[in-house]
């Protein structure tokens, strides 16, 4: 049986992942400019994608970072791991499952500073509401009382070595590995995003006003 | 006329008025949940812990007198109400972006007020059951903070009797509404009620989300601001 943990992939087993696929070669000439510049990525856990987007959202404010600043995995690029250790890693989303457990440790075993972006990083948000309810009601509620179940199927509950393992509860990011940072928002403007990347890559202390301080 | 100090700042103030009113007629802003100004003092939220001659005690029960000296803002008292703040959002299920109050809640605006990011203890996703019982009012027992105010200020007009109260004790407490009483508020005393609680708990059935983000109470003017005002008033 294949184990499909991102730690320990046997290349005989003949699997690949999208992240191991080959990259396209970029430019050898651009890639010297982006030589000692401050590495920057953003990845997800259980989250909606909305402080991705935010992420997005800092628009062409980016082009006024992006001396100092070369962003690896992120919605910007298409890179699916960090490639090299990062100085800023941004994290959208909560713990939810073995293989989120996995991501976050090689992130903060790859960042010098991570920062929870968004209420599922920051505290579980929206995935966290199952942490009311045993995990076995919400897993029958999903797959053998749904109210989408096909009519004549016989409902299962998926368990194939293939599919990560969900944790019994979703935890927010900084009770799994150390946080530096947290900017609440769901999800937070890009304004905060970039504030608090602004004053990152000029060396200030990092100080999110309680203007642009929003919990939803 | 007595004098007090506040941070360090001498003051002239009446004996025995509220320190939190004094605080702020004199453009300090301490934070308040169960205070209301010109009601009782409840003093069951803590929120406006200061140092009151080097101790701790919470503003709102402290009548100011002659010589008092007052630290509001420095960062051991300071840290200590983000804790206060931070430990009722980790007791609570306070979920804000799927809450009604969101933008017009006193919590998550003093949330914002001391500045907290995350809460230093451990979520507890305790499970609460609502009470949709009542015709008018939903509660959502989730975010109570217990702070009494619509115990002690909300009852029926004619009788006078409480039409909420607190249920068990400690841990287990519990938020409760006399149905039958409750059918009885009229709209306005509704109103005052959902306006009065301090959090999402108290809730009018059949009105939402009516003012859009961004035209929320508290993001027209942060809650330091609307306390400094009514202070000038
Ligand atoms: S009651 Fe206030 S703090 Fe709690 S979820 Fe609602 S808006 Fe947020
Ligand atoms: S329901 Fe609201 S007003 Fe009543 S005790 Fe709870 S938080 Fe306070
Ligand atoms: S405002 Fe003083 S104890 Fe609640």
């Amino acid at each position: 049986m294949s184990n499909h943990s991102l730690k320990n992939v046997d290349p005989a087993d003949n699997v690949m992942f999208s992240h191991d696929l080959p990259k396209t070669p970029v430019d050898a000439e651009f890639l010297a400019t982006q030589e000692g510049k401050i590495k920057v990525s953003m990845i997800a856990l259980v989250g909606c994608w909305g402080c991705t987007l935010s992420f997005l959202d800092m628009d062409e404010r980016i082009f006024t970072l992006l001396d100092k600043v070369t962003i690896l995995r992120s919605s910007l690029t298409d890179i699916k791991r960090i490639p090299e250790r990062c100085v800023v890693g941004f994290v959208e989303g909560g713990v939810a499952s073995e293989e989120n457990i996995e991501t976050l440790e090689h992130y903060r075993e790859n960042c010098d500073i991570l920062i929870s972006v968004g209420a599922c990083a920051v505290w579980g948000g929206v995935p966290s509401m199952r942490n009311m309810l045993p995990l076995s009601e919400c897993l029958d509620e999903a797959y053998i009382h749904s109210i989408t179940a096909v009519p004549g199927v016989i409902p299962i509950i998926p368990n194939h070595p293939d599919l990560t393992k969900v944790t019994t509860k979703v935890y927010p990011c900084h009770e799994v590995v150390k946080m530096d940072y947290f900017i609440p928002g769901c999800p937070p403007d890009g304004d905060a995003i970039y504030k608090v990347l602004d004053d990152l890559v000029n060396g200030r202390p990092v100080d999110l006003p309680t203007s642009m301080n929003r919990y939803d | 006329m007595i004098q007090i100090t506040i941070d360090g700042k001498n003051i002239n103030a009446r004996k025995g008025d509220n320190l939190v009113d004094v605080a702020l007629a004199n453009g300090v802003y301490i934070p308040t949940l169960c205070y209301m100004k010109g009601e009782p003092c409840l003093g069951t939220c803590r929120v406006c812990s200061v140092k009151v001659g080097g101790t701790v005690a919470a503003a709102c029960t402290v009548p100011v007198s002659h010589g008092m000296e007052v630290v509001v803002n420095e960062p051991e008292i300071t840290d200590m109400r983000k804790a206060l703040v931070e430990s009722l959002f980790a007791e609570g299920n306070h979920n804000c972006p799927s809450c009604e109050k969101s933008g017009r809640c006193d919590l998550q605006a003093v949330g914002y007020e001391v500045e907290m990011m995350v809460s230093r203890f451990e979520y507890r996703f305790t499970p609460r059951v609502r009470d949709y019982g009542s015709e008018k009012i939903l509660l959502e027992r989730d975010r109570c903070i217990f702070c009494q105010r619509c115990v002690e200020f909300v009852r029926d007009e004619e009788t006078g009797k409480k039409i909420f109260s607190i249920s068990r004790r400690g841990a287990n407490s519990r938020i409760e509404i006399n149905e039958e009483l409750a059918n009885k508020m009229t709209e306005e005393q509704v109103a005052r009620a959902v306006d009065l609680c301090p959090v999402g708990t108290i809730v009018e059935k059949k009105i939402g989300f009516n003012d859009p983000i961004g035209k929320r109470k508290f993001d027209i003017k942060s809650i330091r601001d609307r306390a400094l005002e009514g202070a000038m008033k």
